[in-house]
């Protein structure tokens, strides 16, 4: 997946003109998980929704899987996970989850084994009768997964997904990812404020910095696999410690 | 549970109704006792409480069962009220279902182009500011130019009606889901129209069932006042109508068919209410599975 220099303009010519990315070029191989962290401001989400075709770049180009980011979202080729789960309120957990499947034109066999399969893999099998509104927002939050993971994307892009849970649940679900990411292969794109986080969770993790968002640096973080014990190692927090020094340095340029 | 919240629903309604009888028999035995004033003042009441004004409760529900002439046959009021109530809410109910229609049209081709909703919008408000006496001898006049039926004419002055609240919440619950929604079927390629059947129209339904409730009140209405001012020989309001130029001789039998009129509009109301339960059913508990309760 290459980004290469992209500019992207809101309100152009209007007095509420915003450079929210400047010159952003970005390269990321299949099978990898990059986090993408920065101030608020700096473009870190518009960066992945120009990835996911949901933003055009206003100079430059995004490449997923050598076509245009326009054919990879028209061949749905990626799955995404916001913040707030957003489940429909009116479907049950398992006809959330195969939601993509039905816009595919799965038959109602195939979608029913596969969401059973998706349920088993967040671990919420028991659950596929409720709905949303029955679960806490951590469970949510993992159907809400499922549901970008139900068509096998090839890249997962991911707004802050755990942003809104307490910081128990929190690692608990980065766990499950890192679990979920190995068993799938899938790559990652992962937009997040916390240092820790993306520390704890990426292969690589982009430093942004703001006005105009522009990548600052690129840490590489190779700590293996990732257990609770991670969290603990100093080798995490010597590499914290560096993302952390980054993303100030991205804020004195300003 | 579920039995005991149906009783308890018609106990609270039988005591509403008997609240709103004691409160009618209190107030007319007030007048009676104070020549027409408020108890210990020279201020009069609003309304003056004899026979004619307002008769006896009893009076108005004995009424109902007094024989009356149908045609060649005769019957007791209260079944020919029911013979009649029915041939108003089959315009009623053609009325709301093109109502419906026409609102959901209307909303969906607003939802669609902006241009139509900042077009279209002003005009569908204006349209609820013309009277509707004023509009039904156009509809018939129209209505008789085109063969068309009356009870048809009838139907499209509560269509009238009914369309506005359709149209209006309709479109604001299309437009209800949130970016994060939207964004995510963006990102599954989903067509406008996939769009709006997986999600836009399933959200809308909260919205648009407080507007059903009211556009089928308003239905009804509209077939009423249809009837009256078109004078048709048949139906509810052609009753009203009669019985209002008969007013001096027998009140109650106005008050009688006033009565039949309130059955049907709250007839109406509780089946939109049924098709609520019955769409929203889907719409899933409280509780959450964790216990915890949210």
């Amino acid at each position: 997946m290459v980004v290469s220099g992209v500019d992207k303009v809101f309100n152009v010519g209007s007095a509420d003109e915003v450079t929210a990315l400047s010159g952003v070029d970005l390269t990321i191989g299949a099978g990898e998980f990059v986090s993408l962290i920065g101030p608020s401001g700096c473009g870190k989400s518009t960066l992945l929704r120009l990835i996911g075709d949901l933003l055009t770049p206003s100079v430059g180009e995004v490449t997923v899987f050598g076509k245009r980011a326009h054919a990879a979202r028209l061949d749905q080729d990626y799955g995404m996970v916001f913040q707030h789960a957003g489940l429909f309120d009116w479907r049950r957990v398992a006809a959330n989850i195969e939601l993509p499947l039905e816009l595919r034109g799965w038959s109602r066999a195939d979608r029913a084994t596969r969401s059973a399969e998706m349920l088993e893999l967040v671990r919420l099998s028991e659950f596929g009768g409720h709905y949303p509104r029955q679960l806490s927002g951590g469970m949510q939050q993992r159907v809400s997964i499922a549901r970008a993971l139900s068509f096998q994307p090839k890249l997962l892009l991911m707004d802050e997904p755990f942003g809104a849970l307490d910081e128990m649940t929190r690692e608990h679900m980065q766990l499950e990812l890192l679990r979920i990411w190995r068993e799938t292969g899938t790559t990652v794109v992962f937009v997040t404020h916390s240092v820790s986080e993306s520390t704890f969770l990426s292969s690589r993790v982009v430093v942004l910095s703001a006005r105009p968002g522009r990548i600052h640096s690129i840490v590489d973080v190779d700590l293996g696999d990732r257990t609770d014990d991670t969290r603990e190692d100093p080798a995490f927090f010597a590499k914290a410690t560096e993302v952390r020094e980054a993303l100030r340095g991205g804020e004195v340029v300003r | 549970m579920r039995g005991g919240r149906t009783l308890r629903m018609v106990v609270t309604t039988a005591m509403a109704l008997l609240l709103v009888v004691i409160l009618w028999e209190g107030y007319k035995w007030m007048g009676g006792q104070t020549d027409d004033h408020w108890p210990g003042t020279s201020i009069g009441l609003p309304t003056t409480t004899d026979d004619l004004t307002m008769p006896h409760a009893t009076d108005i529900v004995g009424e109902l069962f007094e024989e009356v002439r149908d045609g060649r046959a005769r019957l007791p009021l209260y079944l020919f009220l029911l013979k009649k109530g029915w041939y108003t809410f089959q315009e009623a109910a053609i009325g709301f279902t093109f109502g419906l229609a026409i609102g959901m049209g209307l909303a969906i081709l607003m939802l669609r182009w902006r241009v139509v909703e900042r077009g279209l919008l002003p005009w569908i408000n204006v349209s609820q500011t013309v009277p509707l006496i004023a509009l039904a001898p156009i509809i018939v006049t129209w209505g008789r130019l085109h063969d068309l039926q009356d009870i048809f004419s009838i139907s499209l002055i509560a269509t009238y009606l009914t369309f506005f609240p359709v149209a209006v919440s309709a479109l604001r619950g299309l437009q209800s889901p949130d970016a994060a929604h939207l964004e995510l079927m963006r990102s599954y390629a989903a067509p406008w129209r996939t769009t709006l059947l997986k999600l836009r129209l399933p959200a809308a339904r909260a919205y648009l069932f407080p507007a059903l409730k009211l556009a089928a009140t308003l239905s009804v209405v509209g077939a009423i006042v249809g009837e009256i001012s078109i004078g048709t020989k048949t139906g509810l309001g052609r009753a009203i109508l009669e019985y209002a130029q008969r007013y001096a001789v027998s009140p109650e039998r106005l008050y009688a068919a006033v009565l039949g009129a309130a059955v049907l509009g709250l007839s109406v109301f509780g089946l939109v209410s049924l098709a609520e339960r019955l769409v929203m059913k889907r719409a899933g508990g409280t509780q959450r599975a964790d216990g915890v309760v949210a």
